[in-house]
This record gives structure tokens, C-alpha cells and sequence, in this order.
């Protein structure tokens, strides 16, 4: 399968913080691939960098095999690539369609055209009610929809889903992962960050592990939940240790 | 289409002030309200759709005024075409201007603060250098003929201010309704969500005050051509910078016809206090003072927001809204 995105060593470091150390990872064509790891592991701060926000202290992000380090966020989506962000960022004040419509625009100059299309993009995420309500108005959970529908309305090769499921009840996370999974099969490649294992166990094919700024881990879902080392960075040293004893004995 | 019937009703109507009266002291006023209707509409364009709140466009206006008296008086060039050079004059400052403060980054009250610095800085100098006469002022001669721009009564002036109000009205209506109108609200409404959106938001930025500067340099022109007087205060000083955002905050910031709303508004508001306290200088700044408190707390969208909740609850039951 042909690799979309390669992060290569990617460093950042704010003052004395370094916030990622020679993280890399890469995502396949066509695969749903979720970045894991604790709170405070890097992970948005990664998708910052890998979108154009913020610029790395040292390393090099490839997509689609070009060299993308450093360009602007505008550009990037340009090229493919969408995000969400962890915290919704509506448009407050304008209305669902209008939001989703900003992004449609990118390949369509006809305000009637945007606005058609970000019918289409509402449907296939569920928010074909809410059209014309103001984004202010929505839940969290519609929140969370109105974020995916503005990436995808962009038309992207690439999406970064950042905790698209945080926040969100049960039989939310039950609503959205079929959403997920039907983006997935249009063939848009998808990089996500989850804190909700159920869904990756279910959505992703590949999973990396990132805990303090570095991939500490990377395999099939199975693979990771089984490895010690995750299992450590999630609950401390020593607490594979433990908790295998404890399974055993 | 709605929207273009209100604005061709509302020019018509206005149109026909000149027929009902000629009262030079109505049709003054008239022409003062109309000039600040399309100053505001200047600022409009920057601060209600883009989100770009400047205190300076004094700058473009001044610069629009001075461009087109100094080319008269010092190098004899027809009026009209002295309105085109001035436009085009006021676009350039704000262009440069908007360059400097949006590629660094500039928001907010910080945005605010350096388009008042500019202000001030082509005031200073304008109040110095020997082109715009310094202390003294320019005065543009007196040549009462169409060609130079100039009239025997008010009621041509009246038509032409009107005119450029109408096309002004235009562009922010066609802008509304645009794919850089969707983009500019865009930026207004969250710079990052829009950034990830694909909008090259400097680029925005930039042609929004290029546009907003050009509309403001365009009430300059009529203003020298009007007055025949310039000094530094009138054409670059705060007094214009303030008229230019108080008429769209009171009137609707946002929308079409909030400008020209909110300066009939204020205008009156000024004229009124002048008759009631008999000329107490300073007066009918409290007064402007007190409703610019008042819209900003209990009608943050202006008089247009407020007719458009009252025509929401009218029309169905009452539109649920919560805050956040």
C-alpha cells in the first residue's frame, strides 16, 4: 500500500518544553490510523505541525512524497489536507450550512454551489436538520459532526480527526463511528487521535502510540493493547508488572 | 434579489429629498449624513464583515481629501480625475497599512491601536509639510462648473453623495453574497477554523482594507470638494475615525444598510442636542457617548439587528437563542 503522509524525526520544543522528541510515523493510503498516548503526550501538538500551524523545531513531513515542511496551514488544505480541532472552532455566528459552505468553497467560487454542497456534506455526517440553525446552538455532540463536515467539505485526500469522539456519550461515539467508517470508504485516508479505545479498537487498522513527545509503540490494535510498554506509559512504571502478576496469580 | 429591491427602494426615497425641499440647512445635513453613510460603509466593510476593528481611517480619508485638493491646487488636475487618483491614493494607504500590521500579526485592540498611530503620524505630518499648507490649511478655488466638481446649489452635491452611497450599498451587498464575503466573515468568526479551511486569511485581510479604505478615500474626495477647506485636524483627525465607526456600530454592524442607518441616527441625535442645549460645546459628544454605550449593551447588533429580531418574532414565535 502506498504511503499518504510521512512524519519523519519531528521535534518541538516551546522554551525548555520539548513537546515532541523525533516522533515519526506514517500513515498508508486508504487506512484509518490512530495516533494514541496519554494526556500530554504531544498529539495535538503533532497535528499542529503536521498541518501547517506550527512550524517543527527540526524534522521533515512528507505527503503524497513532496516535502511539506513548513508550508501554511491555507496551503496544505489546498493540497488535501483537513483538520478538526480538539476544541470545536464554529463560526459561531453563522449557521450550520453557512459553516459547512467555507470550506466547499475552496473548489467552488458560486455561493449557490458552496451552499449546495455543504447540503451534501451535512447529510453524510447527520446534520441535514440542522442546516439552517445557528452553529452557536448546537450540542457538543453537533459540534463535534459540524468540525468533520467543515474538513470534509474541503474535499480532503487526508484527515486529521483530533478527538472527534472526546466529550461525546456512548450511544454518541455508537452514532459516529459509523459516520467514520463511511468516510474511511470513500477512500479519504484518516489519522486520528482517540482517547475513546473502544472506537479505535474498532476503526483503526494501524495504531501509534506516542508518550512523551516519542512513538513508543506502533501494530495492530490488538498488538498495542497488549504491549507492556503502553500499558506502562499509561499508568506508570512498573503497572504491567503488576497487573500481569495480579492476572496470574 | 430582496436585498437589492430594499436598496433601490431606499435610494429612491432619499433621492427625492432635494424635490420636497430646498432648505439649504435640510439638504446639509442630508449631504454631512450621507458623507459619514459612506465613510462607515468603509469601515464596514473592515470591522463588521472582517472583524478588523480600526481607529485610523482617518488615514484614507484624509489622504482621499488631500490627494484630490493638492492635485488641483498645486498641479491644476481636473477634479473628477483627482477623485479616481485619491480613491486610488486611499486604497494604496490601506493596502501599505494593512500589509505592515496583519503580516505581524496584529489583532484586536493592538489592530485598533497602530491604525490610530498611522492617523496620527499623516496628521503630524500633514500639519508640518509645506504641500498641504501646513498650519494654514488648502483651500480649493472657488470654480462653480460641473467639470470642476463644483456647485451652484446643494442639491447636485446631494445626488452625487447619494450616488456614491448607492454603489457602496452595492459592493457590500454583491460582497455579502460573494465567495470573499463567505471568507471574510470567515476570518471575523474564527481565524484558525478558517486558516484550516483553505483561506489565505492575510490575503483576506488585505483586500478587505484595500476595499474599506478605497470607499473611505472616496467620502474624503466629496469632502474637499464640498468644504474647499482642509487643515490636518479635519482631514486626518480622530474626529473622523470616530464618525466613521460610530455610525455602523449604532446602525448594524455586519449589514448593508447599518451605516447609513446609524449615520442618519447619530446626525440627528447631534443636530437635535445642538437646538435643545443651544451650541454648549462638547454636548453632542456625551450625547454620542451615552447611545454608543446603550447599542453596545442591549443592541450589540445596532439598530438593523434590532428591526431584524423584532421582524423574526413578528413573522413566527419567538426565535430561541442561547448564549455562547
Amino acid at each position: 500500500m502506498a504511503e499518504l503522509l510521512r512524519v519523519e524525526n519531528v521535534s518541538r520544543r516551546f522554551g525548555g518544553l520539548l513537546a515532541v522528541n523525533a516522533a515519526s510515523f506514517t500513515a498508508e493510503a486508504g487506512r484509518i490510523t490512530a495516533l494514541i498516548g496519554p494526556n500530554g503526550a504531544g498529539k495535538t501538538t503533532l497535528f499542529a505541525i503536521i498541518t501547517g500551524f506550527i512550524a517543527p523545531s527540526e524534522g521533515r513531513i512528507a505527503y503524497q512524497g513532496a516535502d511539506i515542511t513548513g508550508l501554511p496551514p491555507h496551503l496544505l488544505a489546498r493540497r488535501g489536507i483537513a483538520r478538526t480541532f480538539q476544541i470545536a472552532q464554529p463560526f459561531a455566528g453563522l449557521t450550520v450550512a453557512e459553516n459547512i459552505a467555507v470550506g466547499s468553497h475552496l473548489s467552488r467560487p458560486s455561493r449557490a454551489e458552496a451552499l449546495a454542497a455543504a447540503e451534501g456534506v451535512a447529510k453524510a455526517v447527520g446534520l441535514a436538520p440542522m442546516l439552517d440553525l445557528p452553529a452557536s446552538s448546537l450540542t457538543v455532540a453537533g459540534r463535534k459532526r459540524l468540525e468533520l463536515a467543515r474538513a470534509l467539505a474541503i474535499e480532503p485526500k487526508l484527515l486529521l480527526l483530533d478527538e472527534v469522539l472526546a466529550g461525546l456519550n456512548p450511544s454518541e461515539v455508537r452514532d459516529m463511528v459509523p459516520v467514520i467508517h463511511a468516510i474511511a470508504a470513500r477512500g479519504i485516508t484518516i489519522v486520528m487521535i482517540e482517547h475513546v479505545m473502544q472506537a479505535v479498537m474498532s476503526l483503526a487498522e494501524h495504531v501509534f502510540v506516542l508518550a512523551e513527545g516519542s512513538i513508543i509503540a506502533a501494530g495492530s490494535p490488538q498488538q498495542i493493547a497488549a504491549d507492556a510498554r503502553v500499558v506502562e506509559a499509561y499508568l506508570g512504571h512498573g503497572a504491567a508488572g503488576r497487573m500481569l502478576g495480579a492476572a496470574n496469580g | 434579489m430582496k436585498g437589492y429591491v430594499g436598496i433601490a427602494l431606499a435610494v429612491a426615497l432619499l433621492a427625492c429629498v432635494p424635490l420636497l425641499t430646498s432648505s439649504n440647512v435640510v439638504l446639509n445635513f442630508m449631504v454631512v449624513a450621507l458623507l459619514i453613510a459612506l465613510v462607515g460603509q468603509g469601515w464596514n466593510v473592515l470591522g463588521g464583515y472582517g472583524g478588523q476593528y480600526s481607529f485610523g481611517h482617518a488615514a484614507f480619508f484624509g489622504t482621499g481629501a488631500y490627494v484630490t485638493a493638492i492635485l488641483q491646487v498645486h498641479y491644476g488636475v481636473n477634479a473628477w480625475l483627482g477623485l479616481v487618483i485619491g480613491i486610488a491614493a486611499g486604497a494604496l494607504v490601506g493596502a501599505v497599512t494593512g500589509a505592515l500590521s496583519f503580516r505581524s500579526g496584529l489583532k484586536g485592540s493592538y489592530f485598533a491601536l497602530v491604525t490610530l498611530a498611522f492617523a496620527e503620524v499623516l496628521r503630524i505630518i500633514a500639519s508640518v509639510v509645506p504641500i498641504t499648507g501646513a498650519g494654514v490649511g488648502t483651500l480649493v478655488k472657488l470654480d462653480l462648473r460641473w467639470e470642476a466638481f463644483q456647485f451652484q446649489s446643494r442639491a447636485p452635491f446631494y445626488w452625487i453623495i447619494l450616488a456614491f452611497v448607492a454603489v457602496s450599498l452595492l459592493v457590500v451587498k454583491r460582497l455579502e453574497a460573494s465567495r470573499f464575503g463567505a471568507y471574510l466573515v470567515a476570518v471575523r468568526e474564527n481565524e484558525d477554523a478558517a486558516k484550516a479551511a483553505g483561506i489565505d486569511t492575510f490575503r483576506i485581510k488585505l483586500a478587505a482594507m484595500t476595499l474599506s479604505a478605497a470607499i473611505t478615500a472616496a467620502g474624503g474626495c466629496f469632502y474637499a470638494q464640498y468644504f474647499l477647506f482642509l487643515d490636518a485636524g479635519i482631514a486626518y483627525g480622530p474626529w473622523i475615525s470616530v464618525e466613521v465607526l460610530l455610525a455602523p456600530i449604532i446602525g448594524g454592524i455586519g449589514t448593508v444598510f447599518g451605516p447609513l442607518l446609524g449615520a442618519l441616527v447619530v446626525r440627528s441625535l447631534g443636530e437635535l442636542t445642538k437646538l435643545a442645549t443651544g451650541h454648549a460645546p462638547g454636548l453632542d459628544l456625551v450625547i454620542y457617548g451615552a447611545v454608543l454605550v446603550l447599542v453596545v449593551a442591549f443592541a450589540p447588533r445596532g439598530i438593523a439587528g434590532l428591526f431584524e429580531s423584532l421582524r423574526a418574532q413578528f413573522r413566527s414565535k419567538p426565535v430561541e437563542r442561547r448564549n455562547g
